[in-house]
């Protein structure tokens, strides 16, 4: 079971962090749980060694001695002389997610480690919902979780969190909210552009935009491809968030932002990833299923669609990296020396 | 001055030994190995010897093993490890040695190499000789594992049988090297019919010994002397035995330190002797850990979570770990418990499993219930819901009889959280 277990090891699976958790927990967690499986299999047959006893011929009247080889059971794999078969594993893990956050994170096993960087690389695009609080409410459970979220930020944020004094002012409305939103998300479509490092005045550039394949080429800040409200219910608002290399904080100053465009402060209760690339909360698994089980299902189960995406993205990346080439047929109306430039620009 | 005395002895050895080289003594040296093998173990071929008086500081221990391995009893000693008291014991052999040159000093280890004269390859010996050589590779005179040496050690083999973890043991080189060294017939088998006597099953002393190696290297007698008291103090053989099993290292304490530990409990506690007694049966890592912790975590319940004295002996007689909980642990769940799902004092004290439990677990189940609409903890109101059933079962019957959902739907809602 031990070895046949660990070939199976191998490749992405998504697990449901809750908040709370710090994600090294998770990992060593998930470590354990899965070396506790390993170990549990059946212990390896024990060798035999050769020994040559000596021992009077049989058969022989006079005390002759001669050799005998004789197999002795020995010791030498006993699982109380070696230890566990299996002491470590590699797991490396997705897109982190901080102590406060919860949702979707994906891990990866073995070889699947690999593929965690092209994952990333690949700039799969990622959901997170959250919901916010416009006010601040005086109840002690809110308030502890208020500043909880915001201790991993700087000051400013526990500051923010203290307030009390900004009560729900009247004059937040949705219409005011979604305004605002289109105006984050035109500027951010503007980062993305400028960040992919693609000219949009040539053809295919154009034509990935339209399908929403842009994606930045190396390290970015957040981008964020969409964002909407589903939920406003004054105090509270959720708001639906598609985006690219964030990181909770600033996702939590997007928040504190919003507030002040607003006229008003408003800070973040929950920040929640239901979908990492093509990670759903569905494919999740929960803590009562992190064992070897569930997670070698789990990544048999995801195995195909990461193989497709990443043969997906890999090609992409190899359409943008082609160089002109002579049989590259191109339907763009610039000159030759022109386009020639402005695909090096591309780069 | 020591030293030159010891060298001239050397020179004269090596004399002599090249004369006896040079001699045609031939059957002589093939005596030897003969005598030897018929105590039945493999002596190191002839040819090894040659280097062994040439560099006599570093082979020493090879013509250690050789010679010792005549000694059935002490087949273990050959195997020790770097230290230079490895060589000791096997200087005690020596004197046993038949034809040993007497007039040198028994530090001297030359002095085991004049009785194997040199022997060279290409000298022709009989088919009855040549079967006694027996060439097997040497063991490692130093290892960081007691794999190399299980199969050759006898002591080994037993423990590995009865059950004892070595893959842990061999982490304590001290205690590995006891392990070595100790012989199972003279020493261990004392050391198993006393635990036996004290009321260790047979398949519980291997977890007993892999936690408790340094039981070894305590007295018999003051072990005996320490359960004597033990019994003095009205604890039952059960509850010995159980305290023992549970507890590895409470026989290493001495009689005045567990005298101490159970006075402090008694004190600290204030509780009547039979209760002190239960508590430390159930739970006899507290008479051999750290009093520190226990002293925080009382003066933590008195002051800081406000729990009356009466009120935190009821809670220990019946949950004893929590002398032992982590501090910041229990001011969480307590935080948890008190301030946000509005339980008083009163109702906490009846149920003290909560301090038991993984805060996640109150959490994601209060909050589902609250998600319905269930969370009632009133013992007056209807629909009540105590702690206990909260915490102590399993998810299954959580969500059948408690919240009245399926085990799918509480997945789903902990998906949102």
């Amino acid at each position: 079971m031990g070895s046949a277990g660990l070939s199976r090891l191998h490749g992405l699976f998504a697990v449901y962090k809750p908040p709370g958790l710090k994600w090294k927990h998770l990992r060593d967690t998930v470590e354990l749980q899965l070396l506790k499986g390993l170990n549990a299999g059946k212990p390896p047959t024990p060798k035999q060694r050769v020994r040559f006893l000596l021992g009077p011929m049989e058969g022989s009247e006079e005390t002759e001695l001669t050799l005998t080889a004789t197999s002795v059971p020995s010791l030498v794999n006993h699982p109380l002389v070696c230890g566990p078969a299996f002491t470590h594993l590699k797991i490396g893990m997705g897109h982190r997610l901080d102590t406060q956050a919860s949702g979707v994170l994906v891990l990866g096993v073995g070889h699947g480690c690999r593929l965690l960087t092209d994952m990333y690389d690949a700039h799969l695009t990622k959901r997170i919902l959250w919901g916010s609080t416009q006010a601040i409410t005086k109840h002690f459970f809110n308030d502890r979780t208020l500043r909880r979220g915001c201790n991993d930020d700087n000051n400013y944020w526990r500051t923010c969190a203290l307030t009390t004094t900004c009560l729900f002012p009247d004059h937040v409305t949705r219409e005011k909210l979604d305004r605002i939103l289109a105006m984050i998300q035109g500027s951010h479509q503007k980062a993305l552009v400028m960040y992919s490092n693609l000219d949009l005045k040539t053809q295919e550039a154009y034509e990935m935009a339209v399908r929403g394949l842009i994606r930045p080429m190396n390290k970015s800040p957040m981008l964020i491809t969409g964002i909407r409200c589903l939920h406003f219910a004054p105090p509270e608002f959720l708001l639906e968030v598609q985006c690219m290399h964030e990181t909770q904080k600033e996702l939590r100053k997007l928040v504190h932002e919003i507030g002040l465009e607003l006229k008003t402060t408003a800070v973040c209760s929950q920040v929640r990833r239901t979908r990492d690339g093509f990670f759903t909360l569905d494919s999740a698994l929960l803590r009562t299923q992190w064992d070897l089980r569930n997670i070698q299902d789990a990544i048999r189960a995801a195995a195909p669609q990461v193989a497709a995406e990443l043969e997906k993205s890999l090609a992409r990346r190899l359409d943008t990296k082609q160089l002109p080439s002579p049989g590259w047929s191109w339907e763009s109306q610039g000159p030759s020396s022109t386009f020639g430039l402005e695909r090096g620009a591309g780069h | 001055m020591a030293l030159s005395a010891q060298q001239i002895p050397r020179w004269f050895n090596s004399a002599k030994l090249r004369s006896l080289i040079n001699a045609a003594q031939l059957t002589k040296c093939f005596t030897r190995p003969g005598r030897t093998l018929l105590h039945g173990f493999s002596a190191q071929p002839q040819i090894s010897s040659d280097n062994c008086f040439l560099q006599w500081g570093f082979k020493t221990y090879k013509t250690s093993s050789l010679w010792n391995s005549s000694q059935s009893t002490s087949s273990s000693s050959q195997e020790n490890n770097s230290t230079q008291s490895s060589l000791l014991p096997s200087m005690d052999e020596q004197s046993q040695k038949p034809q040993k040159i007497p007039s040198f000093d028994s530090e001297l280890f030359l002095e085991e190499l004049d009785e194997l004269p040199p022997l060279s390859p290409m000298q022709p010996i009989s088919e009855e000789e040549a079967i006694q050589i027996i060439a097997d590779p040497p063991l490692p005179p130093a290892s960081f594992t007691l794999r190399d040496y299980v199969d050759h050690s006898e002591t080994l083999q037993k423990l590995v049988l009865l059950g004892v973890d070595l893959s842990k043991i061999e982490k304590h080189t001290e205690a590995a090297n006891l392990l070595l060294r100790l012989d199972f017939e003279k020493d261990i088998k004392q050391m198993l019919l006393f635990l036996k006597d004290v009321g260790i099953e047979d398949n519980q002393l291997g977890a007993f010994l892999t936690k408790n190696h340094a039981i070894f290297s305590e007295d018999l007698e003051n072990l005996k002397i320490r359960v004597a008291y033990l019994h003095s103090k009205n604890f039952s053989k059960a509850d010995v035995a159980q305290m023992v099993r549970k507890a590895p290292f409470l026989l290493n304490f001495s009689v005045e330190r567990l005298d101490n530990r159970l006075g402090f409990f008694q004190k600290e506690l204030e509780l009547s002797v039979k209760k002190t007694r239960d508590l430390v049966v159930r739970l006899p890592r507290l008479l051999t850990g750290s009093l520190e912790p226990v002293k925080e975590n009382m003066k933590v319940y008195h002051l800081e979570l406000g729990f009356k004295h009466n009120e935190i002996q009821h809670m220990i007689t019946r949950i004893p770990k929590m002398l032992t909980a982590n501090k910041r642990k229990l001011t969480e769940t307590f935080d948890f418990v008190h301030n946000v799902m509005s339980i008083p004092h009163h109702i906490i004290v009846k149920f003290p499993q909560v301090f038991n439990t993984r805060l996640f677990k109150i959490k994601e189940r209060h909050l589902f219930l609250t998600y319905l609409g269930r969370a009632q903890y009133d013992p007056a109101k209807p629909n009540y819901i105590s702690l206990d059933k909260l915490v102590s079962i399993p998810d299954e019957i959580f969500c059948e009889e408690i919240a009245k959902a399926s085990v799918q739907d509480f997945d789903k809602f902990l998906k949102t959280l």
